[in-house]
């Protein structure tokens, strides 16, 4: 917790304490913690002096402010139209197997959390998915165990 | 002089001030349009789209509350366009709705529910999404109820907590169809920064944010021989019940209510207006106790200003907000709260009642009172000081439910003893009220002369701006105030917290420097409280003030320490002002809470 206290204040020094500071110091927490903590939020009220329901609205608002504890890897599949007609659920299905838990879960060894998502951009490229801020598109049930795979072993 | 500009709607001319809304220009000729997120008192939001009206060389319909009138303009409000669209737009707020009107506490007084009965909306035109919704009820907190099921997102309560009272301790969570009015993580409201003002009850126009009544308890008490049952009325709710009874805005019903309450059933009816002017005496006393110590005594443990107590969303937005300056508020109770603690012990004692059978009834402008009511501190009587704290709005629905004919009422007068009160107590309810019958009191006392306004009216403290400042210079006082002579006693007003806010900032900048600070948590002071008439606008809040004078005017006495009363209650039970019994039952302390 004083480590969550001392992030917040650095990034209230580095970004400021308006109310335009507020979004990038929620993405600066997410980066260090994967998710936004009520102990967090909290923080960041009382270091912006604005209300905790304020940035509890903010980091509600937006899908990549994650407010529920997450892994060191968070995995975004594509839901979107195009993707599911390209193969999405056999891709999920496939993540489910190797990773063992379902959409919303996160890993035991808290290293991998599994999303859906709304477009991503890559209709022309699906099915598509993101691993923290990395794409891969045109993933197919061996690609992905092979990406799983490496980021089981090697990360 | 503001520019104006001419505009057509339905085929009528007229001429508005520059800056008027389509929705303002159509009111001025008497051409209603509907609206759901429109507030007087707020910023305009636009989102609910129920006041769409058609205006000629636009391609869409536009949002009249939201569009300034311009020159030329040519508006319809009542074509097919329109109305389909108008139609729509409240289908689709029922088809999220969970419209049991019936069981709904707002029915009847209900904006949603008027404008369809209005459309005659009998075969919804949409699938009714409740089912699959997973709305949640909040009853735990001793003020409000917060029902997202009857939530139509129009945002009037986000926008009063966070303009008019500087909390926000309800936001906008989520999005899309996700969306919904939410505190900080959802917790229950009783457990974040609410101050339980009620304001946003006061303003949301369906059954999602109501009071807690207490009206079967009260009931249940009355019915119950065994029990004596009674009932206090606060300052503000004899200018206001009229309005929920048929009556005008501005309407003094004092004695119409008196009368009302006893053919209730109440044992005793009886006046917070008689604690009022006992709050004047004993926070009077402690203010000049305080400028004593700190001036004479040169007592730096002595916190200046001295913020006034009786409002208690003003109370609790200090404790979570300004901790550091609890030592600044008066100890003093409110007057419910006196009351509270007298009725179960000076009042018991001279009935000759045993105070475990009585039942103490409040009838407040206010939502925060109840959560004061409940308050552990409000015990000093043995027992809990005020048992059951309702809103004007609630005797209303009692009046009502007892087939009173409210208006057809003779007056009456309040019981005795606690009943009897002064002109200074009535202006309690409205901004700058307890500032103005402290300086008449104080004055008085410090100098021997009765305060130097015409006719005791003190007319710097009062009015409806946000923050206001007067001082009073004090000269040839009495040799026991020696200390004070030639000072001059810098006061200040404020009403809402927002210009709450604005004065602690102030203060704690140190660019302020009062000796005594008013504050009442709503706008307009307890005439504009949550628990008063809705609706409540700037308008119907100067009605309400007028009123407030005139009472105060047409009163025998009108400085508390002339009260026989409170002259008694000092000979016979308390002694003095601060003296021993007064801090056991008339004082208080407080505690600091969590920001969130
Ligand atoms: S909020 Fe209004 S429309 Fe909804 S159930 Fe209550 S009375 Fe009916
Ligand atoms: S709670 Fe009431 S005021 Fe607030 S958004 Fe819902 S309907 Fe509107
Ligand atoms: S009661 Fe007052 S403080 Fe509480 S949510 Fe409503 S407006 Fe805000
Ligand atoms: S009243 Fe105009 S958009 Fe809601």
């Amino acid at each position: 917790m004083p480590e969550i206290k001392e992030l917040v204040k650095q990034l209230a020094d580095k970004h400021g304490r308006n109310r335009e500071s507020l979004l990038p110091i929620l993405q600066g927490i997410v980066t260090e913690e994967r998710y936004i903590s009520d102990f967090a939020m909290t923080e960041v009220a009382r270091e912006l002096d604005m209300s905790a329901a304020l940035v509890y609205g903010t980091a509600t608002f937006y899908s990549f402010l994650d407010t529920k504890p997450r892994g060191k890897y968070v995995i975004r599949l594509c839901k979107t139209i195009t993707c599911d007609m390209k193969g999405k659920k056999q891709i999920l299905r496939t993540l489910e197997d190797l990773l063992k838990i379902e959409v919303g879960e996160t890993t035991k060894d808290k290293k991998f959390t599994l999303l859906e998502t709304n477009c991503l951009g890559w209709c022309h490229k699906g099915p598509a998915m993101l691993i923290n801020d990395e794409v891969y598109t045109e993933i197919t049930p061996e690609k992905v165990s092979e990406i799983i795979g490496d980021y089981m072993k090697n990360r | 002089m503001a520019k104006t500009v001419n505009l057509k709607i339905d085929g009528i001319s007229v001429s508005v001030e520059q800056g008027t809304t389509v929705l303002g220009a159509a009111k001025q000729i008497n051409i209603h349009i509907p609206t759901l997120c429109y507030h007087e008192d707020l910023c305009v939001a636009g989102n609910c789209r129920v006041c769409v009206v058609e205006q000629e060389g636009a391609k869409n319909l536009v949002a009249s509350c939201a569009m300034p009138a311009s020159e030329g303009m040519i508006i319809h409000t009542n074509t097919h366009k329109v109305r389909n669209a108008r139609r729509h737009v409240v289908e689709l707020l029922l088809s999220e709705h969970n419209a049991d009107c019936t069981k709904c506490y707002k029915n009847t007084k209900c904006e949603l529910q008027n404008l369809a009965s209005e459309m005659v909306i009998t075969e919804p035109m949409f699938i009714d999404l409740v089912p699959f919704k997973e709305y949640k009820i909040d009853k735990q907190s001793p003020s409000i109820i917060k029902d997202n099921s009857k939530c139509i997102r129009c945002q009037r309560c986000v926008r009063t907590c966070h303009e008019l009272q500087h909390v926000s301790a309800l936001g906008v969570a989520y999005k899309g169809d996700h969306m919904k009015i939410s505190t900080f993580f959802e917790n229950p409201m009783y457990d974040v920064v609410c101050t339980n003002c009620g304001q946003c009850v006061n303003r949301c126009p369906t059954g999602a944010l109501v009071e807690k009544n207490y009206i079967d308890q009260v009931w249940e008490a009355i019915y119950d021989p065994n029990k004596h049952v009674i009932v206090q009325t606060a300052p503000a709710t004899r200018i206001a019940l009229g309005e929920d009874l048929g009556m005008e805005s501005g309407s003094i019903v004092t004695g119409k209510m008196a009368a009302s309450l006893r053919r209730l059933g109440f044992d005793s009816v009886l006046d917070t207006d008689f604690t009022a002017d006992l709050t004047i005496m004993e926070e009077g006393t402690e203010l000049l106790t305080r400028l004593k110590k700190a001036l004479v005594d040169k007592d730096t443990s002595i916190k200046l200003p001295m913020f006034t107590s009786c409002s208690p969303g003003w109370i609790k937005f200090i404790e979570h907000l300004y901790p550091e300056y609890l030592d600044n508020l008066s100890t003093c109770k409110s007057p419910q709260q006196m009351f509270g603690a007298l009725a179960k012990t000076y009042y018991a004692q001279k009935k000759g009642i045993d105070p475990a059978s009585i039942v103490s009834v409040s009838i407040m402008p206010c939502t925060a009172k109840k959560f004061e009511a409940a308050r552990p501190e409000m015990r000093d009587s043995g027992f809990q000081d005020v048992d059951l704290g309702l809103t004007t709005r609630e005797l209303a629905v009692m009046i009502k439910q007892a087939g009173i004919e409210f208006e057809s009422l003779a007056d009456e007068k309040f019981d005795s003893i606690m009943g009897e009160s002064t002109g200074a107590a009535v202006i309690f309810g409205a901004t700058g009220g307890v500032m103005e019958a402290a300086l008449r009191t104080a004055y008085e006392l410090i100098t021997g002369r009765e305060v130097p306004f015409k006719n005791l009216n003190i007319t710097a403290v009062r009015g409806m701006e946000g923050v206001r400042e007067a001082s009073v210079k004090l000269e040839n006082v009495l040799p026991a105030w020696s200390f004070l002579e030639g000072v001059e006693l810098k006061t200040a007003v404020a009403h809402g917290l927002t210009n709450a806010h604005q004065i602690m900032e102030a203060i704690k900048k140190g660019e302020a420097h009062y000796h005594f600070v008013e504050v009442m948590g709503c706008p307009g002071g307890c005439i504009g409280g949550g628990g008063q008439p809705i609706p409540t606008t700037p308008e119907i809040r100067k009605k309400r003030a007028e009123a407030i004078y005139r009472e105060d005017e047409g009163m025998k006495l009108r400085k508390s320490h002339e009260n026989p009363e409170v002259i008694q209650i000092y000979k016979e039970f308390l002694g003095e002002p601060l003296g021993h019994k007064s801090h056991e039952l008339l004082h208080t302390h407080y505690v600091p809470r969590k920001r969130v």
